[in-house]
């Protein structure tokens, strides 16, 4: 018991030792946990104003209690089902789309026999990734725009005619998702290619001894090696289905593809910040952050079952 | 007898890669193109004639070259004052994170650190959980941020994935028999940071101030909610109002026909504008892009390590 005691006595003076020893390393820290704490912990805090009547002069806490009034409202709104649809249809048509093909990408370039040229396509691939939001849609718009765009001199040299493609909602879902996979194809393949450079070369060289095709040893060899970075990846993705880009859909967004092109976060900035009602706005945000997580952890779970791999 | 069999198989499999090798480098010049048609166009419209931009002419070379459409963004004074606002924002913003991002980074490198799992949490929480746009909006109001810079800078001074990065490197690279024998010298960490992991450390501070000066040039969101003054726009918010809200000063009442050619002149000179401005707004970047490019693939080689 004494000894216990004693025990319990040193291990304090240990704290406050080793705080003494570590107050460099604690100044180092403070900053970024200050600046951290301001602006991304008291915004956690603050998302109660999602349960309340949020009065600027009463503050977070202060504001009349609502509870669910502003999820109910959300949920009888028309908006509901159509933002949901269409956040929902983006981010799987992403996925489905921009996943793979940068594995592929990746893939056969790995393989590929001319290393010159390998380092020309690279370097030509990454330089979209750099370009940013608001030029890639001021060149989607330059280039499919009916009167100057190049995409629709082509249709009008083979005797088509013009289409304005910014204004149908039958092509914006593919103008959006391909755009992306054309911008992020190069960039996104470089995780892999680092995955792909980890394999041992002697697992090539055997294969070859039995006389492996280069399809097989791609097939049968660096596929399986970077599957487990695809499941990470892959499983971060979904955490993410409900929070589809916010900034590339707003600046595609027009009121005649507004249809298809509203999603969960554009109507948030809208009913938010132009239409100022912040409570309701924040509840919306917080309904889409709880079903990300909930996807997140039931992806997780079913990539733990079926391959082994899991984020956590 | 043997020796032929051997021949012979290898010979077959040599052709069954040949088709492989062929398919390959096909589908690659492919995408090869279709990457780099974009980017090539937009290049030699800005130095053709606007009429034959407009009138698609320009497919392979430019036509009748020119800098018109160059001499035109630099005579709009927005474009040159958000321009310089950019570099100003871009410039502390970097400073700020590489200030804020690298000590952290150091101090969770250090395997002896007692508050090591508690920062680590703290920060990894932020990553699944946030408090959403509008409470965020709130709070950088409450604090007097809106409509300055600091509300592009302060909110995202540490990006939890930069840190990881740049701890995993000194990790790696700033090893604990180091610092212990700077520690027998009478070297305490800020003195260590400062003069010897700082300066081994080149590689990792141009990955940070590459990752950070990309994000900060780029971005126009958080611009878009907290700025209100038009003269204080960074690049991006103005280029979104040119490229994507087509705004322009033409007044589109024409009675002459004189009058009304003079206007489709200036409407194609404007169209020609905006090839000219995608590339000024891709400079500073562009001028990077070797160093980027090596340094970033790097960056996300170390952090892949990582997991």
């Amino acid at each position: 018991m004494k000894k216990k005691v004693k025990n319990q006595t040193h291990k304090k003076k240990g704290f406050f030792l080793t705080l003494k020893r570590d107050i460099a390393l604690w100044l180092f820290v403070l900053p970024g946990l200050i600046l951290t704490f301001i602006y991304s912990y008291i915004p956690m805090y603050g998302v109660q104003i999602a349960f309340r009547k949020y009065n600027p002069k009463l503050g977070f806490s202060g504001s009349q209690w609502v509870g669910l009034q502003h999820f109910i409202r959300f949920f009888n709104s028309p908006y509901f089902v159509t933002t949901i649809k269409n956040t929902f249809i983006l981010s799987v048509y992403s996925i489905i789309v921009g996943f793979p093909i940068p594995i592929i990408f990746a893939l056969m370039l790995n393989s590929f026999r001319h290393k010159k040229y390998t380092k020309v396509i690279q370097t030509v691939t990454y330089a979209p990734n750099f370009i940013s939001t608001v030029v890639m849609c001021g060149m989607l718009i330059l280039f499919l725009s009916p009167s100057v765009g190049f995409v629709n001199t082509i249709i009008k040299y083979f005797g088509g005619d013009a289409i304005n493609f910014m204004a149908e909602e039958s092509y914006w879902r593919h103008i959006y998702v391909w755009s992306g996979v054309w911008q992020g194809m190069g960039w996104s393949s470089v995780i892999y290619f680092a995955a792909l450079s980890g394999v041992s070369p002697e697992l090539h060289e055997a294969a070859i001894c039995d006389g492996a095709t280069k399809f097989q040893i791609v097939r049968y060899i660096d596929l399986p090696s970077i599957l487990p970075t695809a499941t990470i990846l892959l499983i971060m993705n979904c955490g993410s289905v409900l929070s589809v880009g916010f900034e590339k859909v707003f600046l595609l967004q027009n009121n005649l593809n507004k249809g298809v092109s509203e999603v969960i976060s554009t109507y948030t900035y809208q009913v938010g910040l132009i239409d100022n009602n912040l409570s309701y706005s924040s509840a919306i945000g917080l309904f889409n952050s709880v079903v990300n997580a909930v996807i997140l952890i039931a992806v997780n779970k079913i990539a733990d079952k079926l391959s082994g791999t899991s984020l956590f | 007898m043997a020796k032929e069999v051997q021949k012979k198989k290898k010979i077959k499999r040599c052709r069954e890669d040949v088709i492989y090798d062929t398919v390959i480098f096909i589908i690659l010049t492919v995408l090869l193109l279709i990457v780099a048609y974009p980017l090539y166009f937009i290049i030699i419209s800005s130095i053709s004639d606007p009429t034959a931009v407009a009138g698609g002419q320009v497919v392979w070379r430019p036509i009748g070259i020119n800098l018109r459409g160059y001499v035109e963004v630099f005579k709009d004074d927005r474009i040159v004052r958000s321009f310089i606002n950019s570099l100003i924002y871009t410039f502390c913003g970097t400073l700020v994170n590489l200030g804020v991002t690298l000590p952290t980074a150091y101090a969770l490198s250090r395997s002896k650190f007692k508050g090591k799992g508690f920062v680590t949490t703290f920060y990894l929480i932020t990553m699944f959980i946030g408090g959403g746009m509008i409470p965020t909006y709130l709070v950088v109001q409450k604090t007097g941020l809106l409509d300055t810079m600091w509300s592009l800078i302060l909110p995202g001074a540490l990006g939890v994935y930069n840190m990881i990065v740049a701890r995993t490197f000194f990790q790696q690279n700033i090893s604990e028999e180091l610092y212990e024998a700077a520690e027998i010298d009478g070297c305490g960490h800020g003195r260590f940071f400062f003069s010897i992991a700082l300066p081994l450390s080149g590689a990792i501070i141009a990955i940070m101030v590459l990752y950070y000066g990309v994000g900060h040039w780029n971005a126009y969101f958080n611009a878009l909610l907290y700025m209100q003054t038009e003269s204080k726009f960074p690049l991006q918010l103005v280029l979104r109002s040119i490229l994507v809200q087509n705004e322009s000063q033409l007044n589109q009442a024409a009675t002459s026909a004189a009058a009304r050619e003079a206007i489709e002149k200036q409407r194609q000179l404007t169209e020609l504008m905006k090839y000219s401005l995608i590339i000024i707004s891709s400079i500073p970047v562009l001028v990077m892009y070797p160093f980027i490019q090596k340094h970033f693939v790097k960056g996300v080689m170390i952090g892949s390590v990582k997991g």
